[in-house]
C-alpha cells in the first residue's frame, strides 16, 4: 500500500462524488459516477483485493452505467432548477 | 436522443464503424466473460463477474444493432429458460450434494461428496466449477433481461420530455 497514491486517488473519488451531486445535466452526472466506479476500482487493486475491484469495474463501471443511460433515455435529461 | 438516430431505442442501427467494431469485439468480450468464469476458483473473478461481462456483450450489441434486431435474437423466452436452468444448475449440484454425502455428513453444496472423480479434492474442484456456471448463467440472463426491459420501447410510444 502506498498511502500518497491512497490519499490522491480518495481525494479525486470526493470531488468526483460532490460533482456528479451538484451537475444538473443527468448524463454528466452518469459519466461522473462511472469515472467514479472506475476510481474505485483502482483503489480497491492497490487494496490488494482483487475480486471486489473486478466486480467494481463489471458492474459499477459498465452495467451500471449502461443501465442508467437506458433510464435517461426515457425521461429528460436536464434537472430542473 | 432520438430514437431514429440512437441505435439503442430505434429500429435502425448505427454507422457502419460502430457495427463493425461490435461484431469483432462481442465475441471476445463473451471469451472472456467464460475465462473469468472457469477461472473464477483459483484467482479474481467468478460467476458474478464472468455473467456480468457476457451480459454487457449483449449490452454492447443492443447499442450497436438496435433493440428489434437483439431482441429477435435473444428472446424473452430465451431468457426465462436461460435463468431458470442456472438456479437449476446451482440447486441441483447442492441437492446432488446431499443425496451422494447421506452416508458421511449430507451438507448442502459440500462438492466433495459428488462422485465425479475419486479424489476428494477433485470433486471438490469441479462441483465449485458447475455451481459457477450456474451463477454465470443467472446473471448472464437476468442482467441482460434487466436492460432489454429498460430499453425496449412499445409501438407508438413517444419518449417524453425531449428538449
Amino acid at each position: 500500500m502506498i498511502w500518497q497514491l491512497d490519499l490522491a486517488l480518495l481525494f479525486l473519488i470526493v470531488i468526483i462524488a460532490i460533482a456528479a451531486i451538484t451537475v444538473r445535466d443527468l448524463l454528466s452526472a452518469i459519466m461522473l459516477l462511472c469515472a467514479y466506479s472506475f476510481l474505485m476500482a483502482v483503489v480497491w487493486v492497490e487494496m490488494h483485493s482483487v475480486d471486489v475491484a473486478f466486480t467494481e469495474a463489471a458492474v459499477g463501471a459498465g452495467a451500471t452505467t449502461a443501465f442508467l443511460i437506458a433510464a435517461l433515455s426515457r425521461t429528460k435529461r436536464w434537472e430542473k432548477k | 436522443m432520438n430514437s431514429k438516430t440512437s441505435g439503442m431505442g430505434g429500429d435502425k442501427g448505427g454507422d457502419v464503424v460502430v457495427e463493425t467494431v461490435a461484431r469483432l469485439m462481442v465475441p471476445f468480450i463473451q471469451l472472456f466473460g467464460l475465462y473469468v468464469i472457469i477461472h473464477g476458483a483459483g484467482g479474481p473473478g467468478g460467476g458474478f463477474q464472468g455473467g456480468v461481462i457476457i451480459a454487457s456483450s449483449f449490452i454492447l450489441y443492443v447499442i450497436a444493432f438496435g433493440i428489434v434486431k437483439a431482441g429477435n435474437r435473444f428472446t424473452e423466452a430465451t431468457n426465462t429458460v436461460f435463468f431458470s436452468t442456472g438456479v437449476y444448475i446451482y440447486a441441483g449440484v447442492g441437492l446432488l450434494c446431499i443425496i451422494c454425502g447421506l452416508a458421511f455428513a449430507a451438507e448442502f453444496l459440500n462438492y466433495g461428496y459428488i462422485p465425479l472423480t475419486h479424489h476428494f479434492e477433485e470433486n471438490r474442484a469441479l462441483g465449485m466449477d458447475l455451481v459457477e456456471i450456474g451463477i454465470g448463467i443467472t446473471v448472464m440472463a437476468v442482467i441482460t433481461s434487466i436492460f432489454f426491459n429498460l430499453v425496449w420501447k412499445r409501438e407508438g410510444e413517444e419518449v417524453e420530455g425531449e428538449d
